[in-house]
């Protein structure tokens, strides 16, 4: 009796398929990808039960930690009519090259007669300085007020909405600064304000 | 891996020469390794938990006018939160009840006294606690914010977050809680 033969299948696989998913999840990562910014201080968020997302657009965030205050303006148009009516109210010029990199600038926390000079650092030389943060003083000196108050002004002039402000505070943060920052805003009569948290979900 | 070439050899000898056939199929093995690895290191980068915005309402501040409600004192509770996570409250008006002093935030001990003393407030007068949260210049945000979130886990309605007055950054000194 003749043995029975096993017919030799090939070993390649078709993967037209895998890879078209493949692709599909990729294209679907990359597109839904957002770079992060680096926090120029750590801080870590409390968690809380607040389910709202934060807005993509006209939305301008104070960042404290260690003690300082950051400030950051979401949208590029937005950054550059700030600093040119901020640049016009302190008598403080700023270049065309200084106006591009501020329009680059996620975030500071350098006082308005440093930054010109912040501006101009390279990438490297940021990263080693030590931003000071920006006055917040309610009863002396208050750049943030003026920040806060130009952005609001330029994107109620830009968009004719009104801005909304956030702050993202670390968690182990004493309170006095955030009291500070709520108080300032208050002055401008804005009472209605978020802060960033972490989600988390109510412990029954 | 390949595929075979399985058409065979050369022609021998003269006649037309033919193209050789290829074969259509193309290996896709490197391209699918390489997307692979793609996906996952951006599903690695990407942050899948964004942050998310609590909102706070401050009550407008116009030092000219002074045409605030005023609240009953019986069904207003003040907190003072002090240093090390501990925190003082009362019931009523300053220096008439007796402040009790609670060392811990967690949700089995605040969102407990929290959703009793509403609970009571509302059994006694008929109308929602309003909570007056004082962080001294020790508390640390996270306490603010805590105490915030239980407040609306319970439901709360009416708060807000005052200045704390000197006297009673004295009374968190004699509880040991500053």
């Amino acid at each position: 009796m003749p043995r029975v033969k096993v017919a030799r299948k090939s070993t390649a696989i078709d993967m037209t398929a895998m890879c078209d998913v493949a692709f599909l999840l990729l294209t679907f990562f990359i597109l839904s990808a957002k770079p992060k910014v680096p926090d120029p201080v750590k801080a870590v968020v409390p968690a809380s039960t607040a389910i709202m997302q934060i807005p993509e657009t006209d939305f301008a965030i104070i960042t404290v930690g260690e003690g300082k205050a950051f400030y950051s303006i979401e949208g590029d148009d937005l950054r550059r009519a700030t600093l040119e009516t901020m640049s016009a109210e302190y008598k403080i010029a700023f270049t065309k090259d200084q106006i591009n990199k501020f329009v680059h600038t996620e975030n500071f926390g350098v006082p308005l007669n440093v930054l010109p000079q912040y501006l101009d650092f390279t990438s490297d030389q940021r990263r080693k300085y030590v931003q000071p943060g920006i006055h917040v003083d309610t009863t002396k000196e208050n750049e943030l007020a003026n920040w806060v108050l130009q952005t609001r002004k330029a994107d109620q002039a830009l968009r004719n909405v009104e801005l909304r402000i956030a702050i993202k505070a670390d968690a182990q943060q004493d309170y006095p600064i955030v009291g500070e920052i709520i108080k300032t805003l208050q002055k401008q009569h804005v009472d209605k304000f978020s802060l960033i948290t972490s989600a988390k979900t109510v412990a029954k | 891996m390949a595929e075979l070439d399985t058409s065979g050899g050369g022609k021998k000898g003269g006649g037309k020469v033919r193209t050789k056939k290829a074969s259509t199929r193309v290996d896709l093995t490197a391209m699918v390794d390489l997307a692979f690895l793609l996906i996952t290191f951006f599903i690695l980068t990407t942050t899948l938990q964004k942050p998310k915005a609590m909102d706070l309402i401050m009550p407008d501040k116009d030092e000219k006018t002074k045409d605030q409600l005023p609240v009953a004192a019986s069904r207003t509770m003040t907190m003072l939160l002090g240093a090390n996570n501990k925190y003082i409250w009362w019931i009523g008006e300053a220096g008439k009840s007796a402040p009790t002093v609670e060392k811990s935030y967690a949700p089995n001990v605040l969102r407990k006294l929290l959703a009793d003393k509403s609970k009571e407030i509302l059994q006694s007068t008929g109308k929602d606690m309003f909570v007056i949260v004082k962080p001294s210049d020790k508390s640390k945000y996270d306490n603010m914010v805590t105490v915030m979130d239980e407040l609306k886990i319970v439901g709360n309605q009416s708060r807000a977050i005052v200045d704390i007055y000197p006297s009673e950054v004295e009374l968190l000194k004699t509880d040991g809680a500053y």
